[in-house]
Order: C-alpha cells, then sequence, then structure tokens
C-alpha cells in the first residue's frame, strides 16, 4: 500500500462541533478517508498520546486543530502536534480567535473557579475543595491539567499556518481547503481560507439594505418579529456581517438570524469588534449624547455582542483586573 | 528609583480645531506636560476605535482624542460620528476594564490653545495617578504561565521551531 | 494576525533631517541626540541635523541627498506641518522624488514652544521622530489633482470693505456678486459724518464708491439678500442666496421718492433705524438720499397694506413705473463662484450690558453711532447737536472703552475707539461750542497722523480726565449738579474721585463680531477665534486667509480695525482671489478616499456618511464608489468601513497604526 499523507484531528475547548463539521462533509468524507491516512482523531477513533508522540517529527502532512486553548494538557497536545505536522490549520472560530470559550476573558480565573465549585446553584461542596494539579493519595501523586488563567487563540501558543473560519467552518470552505493541501496548492501562509471579502457580499438580502440607516434604536431577536426579505441591521438587529469575513453564504441570515461574526474580520481588520462599532455607530441617528446613549442601551452586553467569538484576538485581550 | 510614574499619552486631535489649537498653543509659548504625542489626523471622525485599542495594547496609559466641537467640524459632522462611535468605544473599554478616564474625547477649537494645556495636564495627572497600564508588560506576564510547559514540551525538540504568534 | 509591514520587502531607504529653527527648537530639544537617535532607526540611511531646514541652504541639501544616497523617503522634524509642509514637499519634489513620500515632524510647536524640561521633551520629540519614521516607509507616491476654479467671486457684505473688495476684482476683469443684508450697501461708514484724521466727509468718499459698484458692468449688486447655503470647494462653490422682496421692482423704481410722499402715512412715524432710531420715516422708504441702489422698499411690518389689507396704495398710484407690487415674494438664487470674500462687518457694543453708564434710562446717555448720526449734516437734525429734549448741551462727556478693555464684557482694544472719540470731540465741539470731556484709560492713537490728531484736539480745548468712569448719575450734590448728568471718575492723573456734570453723555461703544458670527461661519465653513471675529488663517503670514481655501476675509469680521486697515485689507483679500482665480487651477491635496472595489462587499455603511455626496453605490456593480473629486479627505468613512476596505491617502491604516507602534516603540 503506498504511503498516503497522515493527516490529524484534534479537540482543545471546543463544543465538538467543529467534528460535526467534518462529518458533515457526508459523501465527501469518504473521498478524503480515501486520500488520507488519519492518525489522530480523538472523537472518532481510539489513538494514545503515546502513538502520536512516536511519530517521526513533520511525519504528519496536516494538522487540524479545533478548540480554544485553556489548560495545560491542551498547550501540551498541540506543542507537540505542531512538531509532528508539516501544517497546521486552525479550524474553527474557537482555536482562530478563542471562540465562546474565549468569552470567559471577561472574567478572572479565581472568580470562574469560585463560582464552579462554590458558589453555583447546583453545587453541594461544604469543604470548598477544588481540583488541584498535584495532589497525593495513598503515597501516589495524581496530577490533572492546569486551569490556565485566559482563554487562548491557537495561534497565542503555538505557531499557525492557516486557518478555516466559522462556527463550524461549513463543508464547502472545509473540502476547499483540504482539496488544496492535498494538491498542493497553498496560498501564503497566515491567509484565511475564505474569501476575504464582508458577508454582506452573499446575503440574499444585501439590496434591500437602505443606504442611510440612521438607526434610532437597536432590537434584540425577541423583541420583533423578523422580517425574512429585510436587510437585519436594516431591522435594528445587530447584523455583525458587514465586519465578518464571507464564506458561509449568508446562513444566520437566511435562517432569519443576524450574523453573529463567527468567521471573523476580513485580512484588513485587526480587531472586529472595534472595527464594527465604528461602522454601526457612525450611522445612528442621535447627535446628543443622552439621544446617543439611549440607543447604545439597547445593547447591554457589547463585549458579548461584538466579540462573541473572538475575545482573546481583541487587541486587549482579556478584562483587566 | 524613586522617579515617578510618567504616562504615555498617545493623541489623534484633527488638523482644523485641536492641531491647529496644539499649535497655537505652541506660538503663545503655554507650557504643558510632555506625556501627549500627538497623531494628526483631517478629522476625528477618521479615528477608528481600533486605533485607540492598538495603542493600549502597545504602551499607552491613555488615548486622547481631539476633535472640533459639535457643529464646528470643518468637514460638516464628522465629529458627531466621532462621538457616536466614541460613546460606544467607551463602554467596551469599560467592560474589558478600562476606565477611570484612560480614554478622553475633547473638543477643543481652533482658538482655544489654552483648553489644549489645561486638557493635557489634567489628563496627564489624572492617568500619572492612576498609575501604568502597561499591557505590553501584562500580556507577557500573562504568558508566563506557558514557559514551563512550553520549556518542557520543547526539551526533545531539537530546533524548538515553535513560537508564540504574538 | 496582520502585523503592520512595509508593503515592499526591504524598507525604503529614508532620509532624517532636523532643524534647529535657530534655537527656537535646539535651546528644548537636544537636536544632535534626535539626529543620532534617528540614524539608528530602520531604513534611515541619512540622519542630519541643520540651523534652518527651511532655508534655501537647507532645502538644497535634502534635494542633493535624495541624489546622492538615491533617497527614497523623507521625513523632516522641525515646526508645524500647517507652516511648512509644502516646502519640504517641494524641496522633495527638486530632488526628483515624490512630494508625498514626505513626512513632518512638529517639534516646535508641539515640543520646543511648550516644554520644560529638556530630557523629557528630547524624548517626546525621538518618539515623534520615530513614528514618522515608522509611517513613513508606507507613503505612496500621489498626485495632486487639479481642478479648474471658476473665475467669478462672491462678495459678502458691503461696507467699505466689501466694496472695496468687489471693485477691485471687478476692476481686474472679474464677475463679482456683491450680497448684503439690507437695503443699502455702505455700512458703518454711511452712517458716518466725517473720518479721522483727516477729517475728510464719509460720505464725499464713500459714496463715488458706492456708484462705482452700481455702475459697474462687473458687479452684479443684491441687497436685501442673504447667503443661505455654501456647497463645494475651492474654486468650485455653489451659493444659494435669499433675496428678501422688497416689494417695489428693482429694476423699475429709479428713487424719485414720490412714492414716499404719496404714502397714506402723512407724518414719517416710524423708528429710522439708519439713523439709530433717532429719526423717523414711513412704511415705504429710502435709508438715505445716497442709498445704493436707490431704490425704495416697503417694510411690511408698518406697511397698512400688509397689516390691515385696507390701504388705498397711494404710492403704487403715484409710481409712474409701476414698480409696485405687493405680490412680490422672497427669490432664492444660485451663484456659482470660485472664490468668496467675506466682509461682514461688526456690530457696536451694546451699551445696556455696561447699566453703570445710564443708556436707555437717562435720555441725555447716547451711543456714539447715535452722535454720529446727530453731527451728520444729513442726519436727523441736519447736524445740529440736540438732545432728545430739543436743548442743547453746554458739556459733552464722552466715555471711552465702553464694551472694550473690561473684564466683564469684552476683553480686547477694539482700536477706533480713541480716534473716533476725539473726531467726535471735535466735532461736537465745532458744531455746538460746548465743553466736551474724554475719558480715557489709555489714549492710542498709533496710526498715520493719529498723535498728530490728539496733539490738535489737546491744542483746541477739549478736556482729557484719564481714568474710567464709574458710574452716570442724575443725582446731584451740589446746586450745580442739579438737573445735569454726573460722571464720577477717578482721576488718576490728579490722584483724587472728581465728578463732572454733563448735559449728554457720549459711549464710545466697542466693536464686537456680527450677533450671527457664528452661524455665518458655519455657513462657510471658516472658524471664529475665541473672542468670536473671523478666524484668520495666520495671524501674520496670512491674515486674510482662512482655513477653508477660497474663502477670504476683510475687514472688522476679522477684528475691530479703522477705514484705511479695512480698505488695505479688502484690497489683500482681492488679490488673493485674483491670484486663485488667475492660476485657473487649484491642485487639491490628495489625502482622498478610495474604495477598493475588489474588497467592497457593498454594505452601503460609509455611502450615508459623506458629508459631501462622495460616495455612491453603484447599483450594477453592487460596491461603493467614491468621487475622488468630490471627496475632501476627512476619512471618516475610511475609518468607518467594516471590512477595511477603503484607503485614505496619506491617512492609511498602515500609516496610522505604524506611528502609533512607532510612538510606544
Amino acid at each position: 500500500m503506498p504511503d498516503k499523507p497522515k493527516v490529524a484531528f484534534y479537540w482543545c475547548a471546543s463544543c465538538g462541533g467543529c467534528e460535526e463539521a467534518v462529518v458533515d462533509l457526508a459523501e465527501d468524507i469518504l473521498k478524503v478517508v480515501e486520500a488520507v491516512d488519519i492518525v489522530l482523531w480523538p472523537v472518532a477513533m481510539d489513538f494514545k498520546k503515546a502513538d502520536v508522540e512516536a511519530r517521526p517529527d513533520k511525519s504528519i502532512v496536516a494538522g487540524f486543530i479545533n478548540g480554544a486553548i485553556r489548560t495545560s494538557e491542551q498547550e501540551e497536545w498541540v506543542r507537540m502536534l505542531r512538531r509532528k505536522c508539516q501544517v497546521v490549520v486552525s479550524f474553527g472560530a474557537c482555536a482562530n480567535s478563542g471562540g465562546i470559550p474565549a468569552l470567559a476573558n471577561q472574567f478572572q480565573k479565581e472568580s470562574i473557579l469560585k463560582y464552579v465549585y462554590e458558589d453555583c446553584p447546583g453545587m453541594d461542596n461544604p469543604g470548598k475543595t477544588r481540583p488541584q494539579p498535584e495532589s497525593k493519595d495513598e503515597g501516589r501523586t495524581l496530577t490533572l491539567p492546569e486551569f490556565r488563567g485566559m482563554v487562548r487563540s491557537l495561534d497565542q501558543v503555538i505557531e499557525v499556518d492557516y486557518y478555516l473560519p466559522g462556527c463550524p467552518p461549513t463543508p464547502k470552505i472545509i473540502m476547499a481547503a483540504v482539496q488544496a493541501l492535498l494538491s498542493g496548492k497553498l496560498p501564503p501562509k497566515g491567509t484565511v481560507l475564505s474569501p476575504d471579502i464582508a458577508l454582506c457580499e452573499e446575503c440574499k438580502r444585501k439590496d434591500s439594505k437602505p443606504a442611510d440607516l440612521a438607526l434610532t434604536e437597536f432590537k434584540r431577536p425577541h423583541q420583533i418579529q423578523i422580517d425574512p426579505e429585510k436587510c437585519l441591521l436594516a431591522q435594528g438587529l445587530v447584523c455583525m456581517g458587514p465586519a465578518t469575513r464571507g464564506g458561509c453564504e449568508a446562513l444566520c441570515p437566511a435562517g432569519n438570524m443576524a450574523c453573529t461574526g463567527c468567521f471573523g474580520p476580513t485580512s484588513r481588520v485587526k480587531d472586529q469588534g472595534a472595527k464594527f462599532v465604528s461602522s454601526v455607530f457612525s450611522n445612528i441617528a442621535p447627535k446628543e449624547e443622552k439621544e446617543i446613549d439611549a440607543v447604545l442601551d439597547g445593547i447591554p452586553d457589547p463585549i458579548g455582542t461584538f466579540y462573541r467569538y473572538g475575545l482573546s484576538k481583541c487587541l486587549l485581550r482579556r478584562k483587566l483586573q | 528609583m524613586n522617579e515617578q510614574f510618567e504616562p504615555k499619552i498617545v493623541a489623534f486631535f484633527c488638523n482644523w480645531c485641536t492641531y491647529t489649537a496644539a499649535d497655537l498653543a505652541g506660538v503663545s509659548r503655554l507650557k504643558y506636560a510632555p506625556n501627549v504625542s500627538v497623531i494628526r489626523v483631517m478629522c476625528s471622525g477618521r479615528v477608528d476605535p481600533q486605533f485607540v485599542l492598538d495603542a493600549f495594547a502597545r504602551g499607552a496609559d491613555g488615548v486622547l482624542l481631539g476633535g472640533c466641537h459639535p457643529g464646528d467640524c470643518h468637514y460638516a459632522e464628522g465629529n458627531y460620528k466621532t462621538l457616536r462611535r466614541m460613546r460606544m468605544l467607551e463602554r467596551m473599554l469599560k467592560g474589558m476594564g478600562i476606565h477611570d478616564g484612560r480614554f478622553r474625547l475633547e473638543w477643543i477649537s481652533g482658538a482655544e490653545g489654552d483648553k489644549v494645556k489645561a486638557v493635557i495636564n489634567d489628563m496627564t495627572k489624572k492617568v500619572r495617578a492612576l498609575g501604568p497600564l502597561d499591557l505590553p508588560g501584562k500580556f507577557k506576564e500573562w504568558d508566563k504561565e506557558m514557559e514551563e510547559l512550553e520549556a518542557h514540551v520543547n526539551k526533545d525538540s531539537k530546533k524548538g521551531e515553535t513560537t508564540h504568534a504574538r | 494576525m496582520s502585523e503592520n509591514k512595509p508593503k515592499q520587502e526591504n524598507l525604503p531607504r529614508i532620509g532624517f533631517y532636523v532643524c534647529h529653527c535657530g534655537s527656537n527648537i535646539s535651546s528644548m530639544v537636544d537636536v544632535a541626540a534626535v539626529q543620532k537617535y534617528a540614524a539608528g532607526l530602520p531604513g534611515v540611511v541619512v540622519s542630519r541635523d541643520y540651523k534652518y531646514m527651511c532655508s534655501d541652504p537647507g532645502q538644497e541639501m535634502i534635494a542633493k541627498d535624495i541624489k546622492e544616497h538615491k533617497l527614497e523617503r523623507l521625513v523632516v522634524s522641525a515646526c508645524s506641518p500647517n507652516l511648512h509642509e509644502e516646502t519640504f514637499r517641494k524641496a522633495a519634489a527638486r530632488g526628483g522624488l515624490n512630494p508625498f513620500y514626505f513626512q513632518m515632524v512638529n517639534i516646535r510647536e508641539h515640543v520646543a514652544w511648550v516644554h520644560t524640561d529638556k530630557k523629557a521633551a528630547t524624548e517626546k520629540a525621538m518618539q515623534l521622530v520615530s513614528a514618522a519614521i515608522a509611517r513613513v516607509a508606507f507613503h505612496q507616491a500621489l498626485d495632486k489633482k487639479r481642478v479648474p476654479v471658476d473665475p467669478n467671486v462672491m462678495v459678502v457684505g458691503g461696507g467699505i470693505a466689501g466694496i472695496h473688495a468687489a471693485l477691485t476684482l471687478a476692476n481686474a476683469g472679474k464677475k463679482v456678486t456683491l450680497v448684503e443684508r439690507e437695503a443699502t450697501i455702505g455700512g458703518h461708514m454711511a452712517l458716518f459724518d466725517k473720518t479721522f484724521p483727516t477729517l475728510d466727509c464719509a460720505a464725499c468718499i464713500l459714496t463715488p464708491k458706492m456708484s462705482a459698484v452700481k455702475a459697474h458692468p462687473n458687479i452684479t449688486l443684491w441687497t436685501y439678500s442673504e447667503v443661505e447655503k455654501v456647497e463645494g470647494y475651492v474654486g468650485n462653490y455653489k451659493v444659494t442666496v435669499k433675496r428678501k422682496p422688497r416689494y417695489v421692482k428693482e429694476d423699475l423704481c429709479v428713487g424719485c421718492m414720490e412714492c414716499i410722499d404719496a404714502c397714506v402715512f402723512k407724518e414719517a412715524k416710524f423708528a429710522d433705524k439708519f439713523n439709530q432710531g433717532l429719526g423717523k420715516r414711513k412704511p415705504v422708504y429710502i435709508d438715505f438720499p445716497q442709498a445704493t441702489p436707490k431704490v425704495v422698499l416697503i417694510d411690511k411690518d408698518t406697511c397698512l397694506h400688509f397689516k390691515t389689507g385696507k390701504c388705498k396704495q397711494s404710492c403704487a398710484t403715484a409710481c409712474d413705473r409701476k414698480a409696485f407690487d405687493f405680490n412680490q415674494k422672497e427669490e432664492t438664487k444660485e451663484l456659482q463662484v470660485g472664490a468668496i470674500v467675506l466682509a461682514t462687518g461688526f456690530k457696536a457694543f451694546d451699551p445696556a450690558r455696561s447699566p453703570q453708564y445710564g443708556y436707555g434710562r437717562y435720555p441725555g446717555v447716547y451711543t456714539a453711532l447715535e452722535i454720529e448720526r446727530l453731527v451728520n449734516a444729513s442726519g436727523p437734525t441736519s447736524g445740529e447737536i440736540t438732545l432728545r429734549d430739543g436743548k442743547h448741551p453746554k458739556a459733552v462727556g464722552i466715555i471711552h472703552c465702553v464694551g472694550s478693555r473690561d473684564a466683564k464684557t469684552n476683553k480686547w482694544c477694539s482700536r477706533v475707539c480713541c480716534m473716533y472719540s476725539l473726531k467726535l470731540a471735535h466735532l461736537i465741539k465745532e458744531h455746538s461750542g460746548a465743553e466736551v470731556y474724554n475719558f480715557y484709560i489709555d489714549m492710542r492713537a498709533p496710526g498715520k497722523a493719529y498723535e498728530e490728531f490728539y496733539d490738535k484736539l489737546l491744542g483746541e480745548g477739549v478736556h482729557f480726565i484719564r481714568g474710567r468712569v464709574d458710574e452716570v448719575t442724575d443725582w446731584a450734590m451740589t446746586p450745580d449738579e442739579e438737573g445735569k448728568l454726573v460722571l464720577r471718575v477717578e482721576d488718576t492723573l490728579a490722584g483724587f474721585v472728581r465728578r463732572i456734570p454733563v448735559d449728554m453723555v457720549v459711549l464710545s461703544t466697542g466693536l464686537e463680531p456680527q450677533a450671527d458670527a457664528q452661524e455665518v461661519r458655519r455657513r462657510f465653513n471658516i472658524g471664529c477665534g475665541t473672542e468670536g471675529f473671523f478666524q484668520e488663517r495666520h495671524p501674520k503670514l496670512a491674515p486674510v486667509n482662512t482655513f477653508t481655501d477660497g474663502i477670504y476675509i476683510a475687514g472688522a469680521c476679522q477684528a475691530p480695525r479703522d477705514i484705511p486697515d479695512t480698505v488695505a485689507q479688502a484690497g489683500a483679500a482681492a488679490a488673493e482671489a485674483l491670484a486663485l482665480i488667475d492660476a485657473g487651477f487649484v491642485e487639491l491635496e490628495p489625502n482622498t478616499s478610495h474604495v477598493i472595489e475588489d474588497e467592497c462587499c457593498g454594505c452601503k455603511s460609509c455611502v450615508p456618511l459623506c458629508p459631501y455626496s462622495a460616495i455612491t453605490f453603484d447599483e450594477v456593480k453592487k460596491k461603493a464608489v467614491i468621487n475622488e473629486v468630490l471627496c475632501k479627505g476627512c476619512g471618516v468613512c475610511a475609518a468607518a468601513c467594516p471590512s477595511g476596505s477603503i484607503v485614505q491617502n496619506l491617512f492609511d491604516d498602515d500609516e496610522i497604526f505604524s506611528e502609533i507602534r512607532g510612538i510606544l516603540k
């Protein structure tokens, strides 16, 4: 049997949706399986860490790593994979920019642990016991991965070659990436493997957007009956589409949901949230501070809204103490 | 080592009002604190909130934005656009733990050289009292927790090609 | 993911120059240290300091270095770019470098002149230098766009400044539209009897110029009109002018004034604004016999026809030219002009704001403008100085600096009051023989033949008392003071408080910005200083220019000034406008924005932000497009483009981010 290129899939702090996305390739997955040898895929196949460690460095053609990085174990795995893989693809919003887990960067480590192990309503822990990285039991030393101070994107831990955006990446862009890898027709290192143009380009509602929004109010989805045809921003919903990279073919707007920005910004933008703010709020109607503030009050959670998938990649990285 | 902390403040001044006012302060030989370095833009409306975040991320202890008074913009209404987006930026900064006047928006007309002096002195004093923000230092500090493991994991690796993206 | 790296692989070759500016910079900034620091920055291949970079040898040095060292970028650290950016761009061009491969660092106005600690100032200078050197690597070669200049000019304000500017321009062959808010041109000067220090008759020198305006084939005169809107940019302004109805057809009326005689009101009974309320007029009137245009008008508020609809319209019947049109409507006119001269004048201080002088409370207290009308041969009393009760004053007190040099009202010196007070003292004495007292703080007579005029007055027996009058009162302390107005003043030369009883008090009111100066300057997109006068571009080197190219200011709208200075300034403003027009084109700063078509998603976020409607949406391509001729380079769209697909030349993201990086290195 000729040597097929070896690929690895790994997950860190993720929900499993990215794994699901691979499965969502449907029949296409057969083509992939035919073309490559999967040497690691914890969600589907039983490989041990030692198996991967035993492989020579750079013996794996590509590693697809999803999920954000929160624990020392995840750091250890991705560092190892970095050594073993020729190409590392950051797979999905969490790996790219922290994703939903990175919203935890609005809180300090201690407050998270305290809540989870002490204050959380379902918790019964009178001794206030917390998991320790190292503990002794009958003369043996037990270790647990360390819970880090913050959530990091993959490229804040190891060097990343390519990025597949999305929560999760759509089958179409995954296939395109796999084909590019297999054919060796790779774009410059650091490229996000999705069109470098904002989502409105692909959105069916685009034509219904008026030139002048002059918004006087922001609404949350449960507050209105959403018009299925009309531009969502024009309906007062926070649609991140204009500040979000395309490639998903505007799936959410097609499903009558505003874009929440999971594909991240275009390559020209350093900070998706800040850029979105710059754009949308320039276009609100009021001029007086009080009236402006009243409009802004319609967005009770600005960080969670504008950095839903990207707080690790906010230029400030996390909330300060 | 008892030297007083001197904040670094990055300012964005619009060409027609606040930058001109700063020129006027110079011509009038008004004296003020040397902590503020000015970046000239044509209109405060050019200032992208990304610039403010980037300045903080690169080590600014404060960011000052100066534009024409409302109604006086050389470009009709640029400063209203500034005001709107900066009101939201202030909320975001607060959400990220940066407040207490580290970011400030001021309307200073071309005739108000004295206001340039007053604002710069006041902001310098207040930010000095807040102490250093030092985000680059904090970034390093935060990433220290990864160092030991990084060294450990890379022990076997000959070249240690693993590097941080930042 | 994107770090700001210059687009080209290798850093361009940068030349750096730091100016001593004599000792202006070098006394507070360690110039040698800055030069050394810059020499060590990436890309810098030449780093020099020089006494005066803006001098010919300084510029020559740059041009020579560009050639010899194959410089690709240029950074000069000197004064404000608002002063010398153009100078060094030209120097770059002389060396064969695109002028926009240049960045200026302001270490004079923003550093040397405002700081006191040399070490800190030097460090700040280094930060700014580092920022400029980081940024200049990203600069692109740009060309200035040339747009043609409309040769027509609008002059706003028909006082002596506007009249002189309009005539100068018209004599140079330019088509001028002179817009005046009042019914006649002439402005404040038309109110005066004589002018200081020559005492020549104001009307005799002004009215020929007014007639010349009316008669000039190149001047269109629109009185009773106001500018409503100004759009466009230097060389290409579109102005909307509102013409108020006179109810008299301007082209038919010959100013015979038969209608005024025929008015159903047999007596003139309405306060005459032109005569400062001292005289009366009818609802149909003309301000003064030499009014230009010599066309009557109807005051709607007092005319019986408009008030009751029941008037036999005897004025219209009396007009054999059928000039009356009671249905006349306000007209809106549009003008295309290349340049605008603003000569909107001043407002006299309202002495009600200084109640201690009793204006409005004591009938014997007058403003200087009222006295101008009283001493005027064509005024309401034909030049006879009579009090409101018809009596003749035996003693007159003139209080200087009312609403000037006063922390409570206006801080500035109004410049003309000392001189016109002397003139009025002379005229009052001449016309009435009264004793005249001048109460002054300092006597300011700094003009040609002004001090001599003061000397002449001293010799005429006019009394001068140095001191600020404390109050004007009718409370008599001695029998001499009964029925008089008493001026209480500390005579600072004699060293005691005096009480001077007089019959008439003249308040030498100061000059203020027009009440609507703020509105007007917004309409024309220029600035006002803290006092509210229009702001000149540079107090010394560009005194008639504004920050908006193609808009010039002349006369007392810029600051208080007398007639000779006003006329000189009006001539200067006209000359600036001529220089602009005769060049035939303007070069627009290329700091415009453009949409990168391939990157634009067509979200339209930018479209409504542009105040000049320079951004449109191409419905076929579904992309935003910026018309770079209409773009004025504010950059608001570049900041707001949510996908970073708009670039502003000279203020691109890369340029600004690298400046931030440079400062915080």
